[in-house]
């Protein structure tokens, strides 16, 4: 299934086609990523929303090809800034981690290693792309500490990660992540382990480099609130499968897919006490064990047989959406 | 989206790297920066106990080292006249041992033999132990059981008796005591190298390096060493007294240095039948090896708080 980007007359910046990602490590491979299509132009902002386990971190990894090499197979093909990812080898897949694309961790504490100052870290990615000295490096990290606001960003340079609080180290983790400019930024969760107050700064900051670097960002989550905040276009994934993408206002005023829906649907806001907020029923599905047909089909109210034959094709739908349903165009479950 | 605006920031993102040229802003930063080493050094000295264990051990290691420069009586010759004299004996400070040679002598002389069987195997150790651990903790699978698998061959053996045994078939001397020693120290080193680097490869920042694209080289010399040396080479420091003890023992069974060469263990061992007739002096030997194990164990645990930057 292609998407075609909002501004469709430039050439794509990532163009990912049929990905697939299954683990071979255990007894029965699991199928975490089962056929994934986009495109996403240079600058532009994709959310993809899923719950845990529905493959979103997967992706991700394999964009930036950081999955365990022994026990991954990728499928299919994946072109970031005109190069073959998957075919990317040695001293040329080092270059293009870090370089080209870029990312953000879930958890800062835990991305930066302690034994290092924040700023030696930096200077150590900005040495590696860049091939300059020690000193140019760490004035690289001073300025890029300055950029993601970090008060007293001269005295952070030599704090290590535990000196930091949890906000301060995500926008580290960010100073780090955009040192060498990347074309392509992906984060990952970055404001999960974070409090709601700070949420919404590193979410604002994050939206601000981005316009102001003008890089594309592929922004995973599962809080819709906060793809809504950053996104150009959404992307629903289920199962290893995007089953529903469009920009963030017709996904979420309109949405096409019984699952965009249920997610929709099962969100709290201002539900008085006693009434009873609509969870989507049952559980994802085994990714070791996928069921035949559309994989939400056993948790859906409207599956008919068609849906339990085959796996629904992608359809494209007016203002350049795209479902994964045999009855979106109907729409008869609305 | 729109399009990117132009890079107005001055920062210059995505330009090519700016020419090295000398920039005193540049310089200020590398200079605002504090060593790491240096942070590790004002720690220990803010710790006493650990200042002065240290202070104890370099004046031992320094009286040992220049033992023939400060003139004292003959480490070899005795005199039967004056067998087993007590402390504080005129002429002779520490008294004398069952040949009757200068005990102060013989003790400053055995601190040359001890320490360098107390450290030698230690670092040998660290060395192939560390190397080992790593390896198999950072190639993981096949390669890592067959080198952990090896080594816990080893740990069905006592570690005395496998020192021992080695010495013993190796037979009597200096070198291969330190050759059985390094072998006794080497499946700790390398158990505790092995557990920390596979700790270490399973945290986020490991990924977190690869994904701004460092490689495999990269990430074992800063990452993994960098997490890793630091527990390695404080376990090592608190096994140079071990190190000592078995030494010291070896000695004491004739596998290690031979009489008459001074050292402490196998003076601990001639020195026992005197033990009823001149208690203060046979036990000086012991108390020795004693104080400096101690010492470096002391100093291992206060290297051990200075090292750790998350305290």
């Amino acid at each position: 299934m292609t998407m075609p980007s909002v501004n469709g007359e430039q050439p794509a910046l990532v163009s990912v086609r049929n990905l697939s990602v299954a683990f071979t490590g255990g007894a029965r491979p699991v199928h975490a990523v089962n056929g994934v299509d986009f495109d996403l132009a240079p600058g532009e902002v994709l959310g993809v929303i899923g719950e845990s386990g529905s493959g979103k971190s997967v992706t991700l990894r394999a964009l930036l090809r950081i999955l365990p090499p022994r026990r991954t197979r990728i499928g299919g093909s994946l072109r970031i800034a005109g190069k073959d990812v998957l075919a990317l080898q040695g001293r040329a897949l080092e270059d293009y981690r870090g370089g080209v694309a870029s990312m953000i961790f879930q958890e800062p504490m835990l991305a930066f290693d302690p034994v290092f100052s924040i700023g030696d870290q930096i200077a150590e990615s900005v040495m590696r792309h860049r091939r300059v000295g020690k000193a140019q490096a760490k004035q690289r990290a001073l300025e890029m500490l300055e950029l993601v606001q970090i008060p007293n960003a001269k005295r952070r340079l030599d704090a290590y990660p535990h000196e930091m609080s949890g906000g301060m180290r995500q926008r580290a983790m960010i100073a780090l992540a955009l040192a060498c400019a990347p074309k392509l930024l992906l984060a990952d969760e970055p404001t999960t382990a974070l409090d709601a107050t700070v949420q919404i700064q590193i979410l604002l900051l994050l939206r601000e480099l981005q316009r102001e670097l003008g890089m594309a960002v592929i922004f995973i989550t599962h809080d819709v609130g906060v793809a809504c905040e950053v996104a150009d276009r959404v992307a629903v994934m289920y199962a290893g499968r995007l089953v529903e993408s469009g920009s963030v206002a017709a996904v979420m005023q309109d949405p096409k897919h019984p699952y965009t829906s249920g997610l929709l649907s099962s969100i709290v806001h201002g539900q008085t006490r006693d009434q009873r907020i609509e969870a989507i029923p049952g559980a994802p599905p085994d990714l070791a064990d996928l069921p035949a047909g559309c994989s939400f089909a056993p948790r859906c109210r409207f599956a008919v047989d068609a849906c339990r034959a085959e796996v629904p094709a992608a359809r494209e739908l007016a203002g350049a959406r795209l479902v994964r349903c045999v009855l979106a165009d109907e729409a008869e479950w609305d | 989206m729109s399009m990117p605006s132009p890079a107005t920031s001055e920062l210059d993102l995505r330009g090519a790297a700016p020419a090295p040229v000398f920039d005193p802003a540049t310089a200020l930063v590398a200079q605002a920066t504090r060593g790491y080493w240096r942070t590790v050094l004002a720690r220990i000295l803010r710790d006493k106990v650990t200042v002065a264990c240290a202070l104890l051990l370099l004046a031992i290691v320094l009286l040992a080292v220049f033992a023939p420069l400060l003139a004292l009586a003959d480490p070899f010759k005795g005199s039967i006249l004056r067998r087993l004299l007590p402390i504080g004996s005129e002429g002779f400070l520490l008294g004398t041992d069952e040949l009757g040679r200068d005990m102060l002598t013989r003790l400053i002389y055995g601190g040359r033999l001890s320490l360098v069987m107390g450290i030698t195997p230690v670092i040998n150790a660290l060395l192939i132990g560390a190397f080992l651990g790593v390896v198999g903790g950072f190639m993981g699978g096949k390669i890592n059981t067959l080198i952990m698998r090896t080594i816990d061959v080893f740990y069905a053996f006592p570690s005395v008796l496998l020192a021992v045994a080695i010495s013993g078939a190796l037979g009597a001397g200096i070198f291969n005591a330190m050759v059985a020693l390094t072998v006794v120290f080497i499946p700790p080193v390398a158990r505790v190298a092995e557990s920390v680097t596979t700790q270490v490869m399973s945290l986020d920042f490991v990924e977190a390096a690869r994904a701004s694209g460092a490689s495999s080289f990269t990430i074992i010399r800063v990452h993994i060493l960098g997490n890793v040396l630091g527990p390695v080479f404080i376990y090592a420091t608190s096994l140079i007294s071990v190190s000592m003890i078995l030494a010291s023992g070896l000695s004491f069974l004739g596998l290690g240095t031979k009489p008459p060469e001074p050292e402490w263990g196998l003076m601990l061992n001639t020195l026992r039948t005197a033990i009823y007739l001149n208690p203060g002096v046979a036990a000086l030997p012991g108390a020795m090896i004693f104080m400096v194990s101690i010492c470096f164990n002391m100093m291992s645990d206060g290297l051990r708080a200075a090292m750790d930057v998350t305290q």
